[in-house]
């Protein structure tokens, strides 16, 4: 009985994982192979014609979204990691507090706050319209429904997951192994090239992963701030799901992202070396 | 000692600003440290040493004073740009690189040829006694094998001066003695300057050519280990080196009277305060002969210290005596418990403190 008890003790949590995950998971894919219509009902008939014609039809899109995920996970690396930095190894006394309120916005729902960025860069919103008010801005200036409002949203959203994980990274960097790299001749940049750099990449490499895989697959930020000409797959997943009724294009949309998500992360393991990086960093 | 001066401090100040308060951490200290010294720097944790240290590192800059290293001012040269090196006190290695990467790290900033540095390295794991294991992470290393690799990380640039931080504080006993040989050993087949910051009085009296004991922020004494062990110039010096009696009094002809005997103190009249080391007293049941300093006491406590018996003895004023005495023929003490006995010790062995 003693020996079992680990296992009864996790059995929850197996159960959990059993109904909610892996039961919707093979639903999801049965259905991807389903044909029929949204009146008549969908059948099974491993239509695996169902994927090629989900990607072929939307492959801009995906390719868009995999870009704009991209794009916003590089500049949420270039704001988030100098603020990560700064924190841990700046922030003396204070560092709560700075994370607290770097997690402030999250007290406030997601689709609130992308709104009120809509609010904040509408054409004659306060920031836009008062600078065009004083002429420094032209008439037809706008912000929203463009590519650089859908990746500024993204940014913002998801930063803070690229900057806790890699904060967490360099406070446990000693900073005595900073000061002896600069006691063997290195310079400040030389420093931190050669020791904190990569003793934070584990950091970075989550940072990574937790806004990379949100970002590319969000509806809500394309949604809200881009119109229509910056339509992202989450959009589509969600209009074929909700609006079209389209269950099979839906779910081999949903497996496709999935599949395309991980052979990336795969691909960016195996390049980063990361098991190694976080072997050395565990120490 | 070639008398030629490898780093000296001048009246150096480094003061901290906590919560609208300044704190002096060193308070102006003077040193003069010569190439090729083993110089040590010893005193309780928060006395300034390991912060002196670290202003001649270049990781501090001091509020006021100089600092000199080999005749040129280096006050506020970064550490990069400075000729010395320092083994950290938790060794402070790059855990994301292999042993010789560790190493060769020095080299390799300073843009040293590939097959220079390759000679080097392997010259320096050689002398530390790791070759073979130039391919493991740190972390794969004991604490002994890990402090050599931080003295060849530091070593192998033959730095005009290194500095070590409490290099030995976390290994066990019998390590930390084989290092200090080991250290002692290296220090002279190098020959270079080195200073040593710890807070082991064995430590230091065993290694150093010179010792400065340092206590909140200043040098109480700077001296070699036997000027400093057997003539303390402060009653915190007496009581930090080894174990010490303090005897206070007003001497009068040369002569302390305390508890029911003399302290000669020959030469001195008035407020003295005079310190013997407890091997040097010898305990017995008889008055002493003229001639050698006597007291009177009760045997409070007897402790068997395997090579030796340590002895708390009570005088009358109040004042405690602590008397070792080696086990020469056998394990028995020579007083128990409650008994009343004659301390002496020659005259010559009383120091009066300050004279």
């Amino acid at each position: 009985m003693r020996r079992l008890t680990p296992y009864l003790l996790a059995l929850p949590s197996w159960m959990w994982l059993a109904i909610f995950l892996v039961v919707p998971m093979v639903a999801m894919a049965s259905v991807s192979l389903q044909t029929g219509n949204a009146i008549d009902g969908y059948a099974m008939t491993f239509s695996f014609s169902n994927y090629g014609d989900a990607i072929g039809r939307y492959s801009t899109q995906l390719l868009r979204s995999l870009l704009y995920g991209g794009l916003a996970t590089l500049a949420m690396l270039v704001i988030g990691y100098p603020v990560a930095y700064w924190i841990a190894f700046k922030g003396g006394t204070r560092k709560s507090m700075y994370l607290f309120l770097l997690l402030l916005p999250f007290f406030v729902s997601f689709v609130l706050r992308t709104i009120s960025w809509n609010f904040l860069l509408s054409d004659n919103g306060i920031l836009l319209g008062t600078l065009k008010g004083w002429g420094l801005l032209p008439a037809d200036f706008h912000v929203l429904a463009t590519t650089f409002a859908v990746i500024g949203g993204l940014t913002y959203n998801f930063l803070p997951f690229m900057i806790l994980p890699i904060y967490v990274a360099l406070e446990r960097v000693d900073p005595r192994v900073v000061e002896a790299a600069q006691d063997l001749y290195a310079t400040r940049a030389a420093a931190f090239r050669r020791v904190v750099l990569p003793l934070s990449l584990p950091g970075v490499f989550a940072g990574v992963l937790m806004t990379f895989v949100p970002a590319t697959a969000d509806p809500i930020n394309a949604a809200i701030l881009g119109g229509t000409s910056n339509t992202m797959i989450g959009n589509i997943i969600q209009t074929e799901y909700l609006t079209n009724l389209d269950y099979p294009t839906a779910s081999a949309l949903s497996f496709t992202l999935m599949a395309v998500l991980l052979v990336g992360i795969f691909v960016y393991a195996r390049a980063l070396g990361t098991e190694n990086v976080l072997e050395a960093a565990a120490r | 000692m070639t008398g030629l001066s490898a780093i000296e401090l001048e009246d150096v100040v480094k003061e901290y600003h906590s919560h609208g308060e300044v704190v002096q951490a060193v308070k102006g200290v003077t040193l003069d440290i010569a190439e090729g010294e083993f110089f040590s720097l010893l005193g309780p944790s928060g006395c300034g040493k390991t912060t002196t240290m670290r202003m001649i590192a270049g990781f501090e800059a001091p509020s006021k004073g100089l600092v000199r290293l080999h005749g040129q001012d280096v006050t506020n040269v970064p550490p990069n740009k400075r000729d010395v090196n320092m083994v950290f006190q938790s060794y402070a290695l790059f855990p994301h690189m292999s042993v010789w990467d560790n190493v060769a790290f020095g080299l390799k900033q300073r843009k040293t040829p590939q097959e220079e540095i390759r000679r080097r390295v392997g010259e320096m794991l050689e002398i530390v006694d790791l070759a073979g294991r130039d391919k493991r992470m740190p972390r794969q290393m004991s604490g002994g094998q890990q402090q050599r690799v931080a003295l060849a990380r530091a070593l192998v640039n033959r730095p005009r001066a290194l500095l070590l931080d409490e290099p030995l504080g976390a290994l066990d006993l019998k390590l930390r003695q084989a290092m200090q040989i080991e250290l002692k050993r290296i220090q002279r087949e190098v020959g270079i300057t080195f200073v040593y910051v710890t807070h082991d009085q064995n430590e230091a009296l065993t290694m150093s050519d010179r010792i400065a004991v340092m206590n909140d922020g200043l040098v109480e004494q700077l001296a070699g280990p036997r000027e400093i062990y057997e003539r303390p110039a402060t009653p915190f010096v007496a009581g930090f080196i080894g174990t010490s009696n303090l005897l206070t009094g007003a001497a009068t002809g040369g002569e302390l009277k305390i508890g029911g005997g003399r302290v000669l103190v020959p030469g001195h009249d008035g407020d003295v305060t005079v310190t013997v080391r407890p091997e040097k007293i010898t305990i017995g049941t008889e008055e002493p002969g003229p001639g050698r300093s006597a007291v009177r006491g009760t045997v409070a406590e007897v402790v068997y210290l395997g090579t030796y018996n340590s002895y708390a003895v009570s005088l009358a004023d109040g004042a405690e005596i602590t008397v070792f005495q080696q086990n020469v023929h056998d394990a028995t003490a020579t007083a128990e418990r409650g008994d009343s006995v004659w301390l002496s010790w020659q005259a010559q062995h009383s120091y009066v403190i300050g004279s």
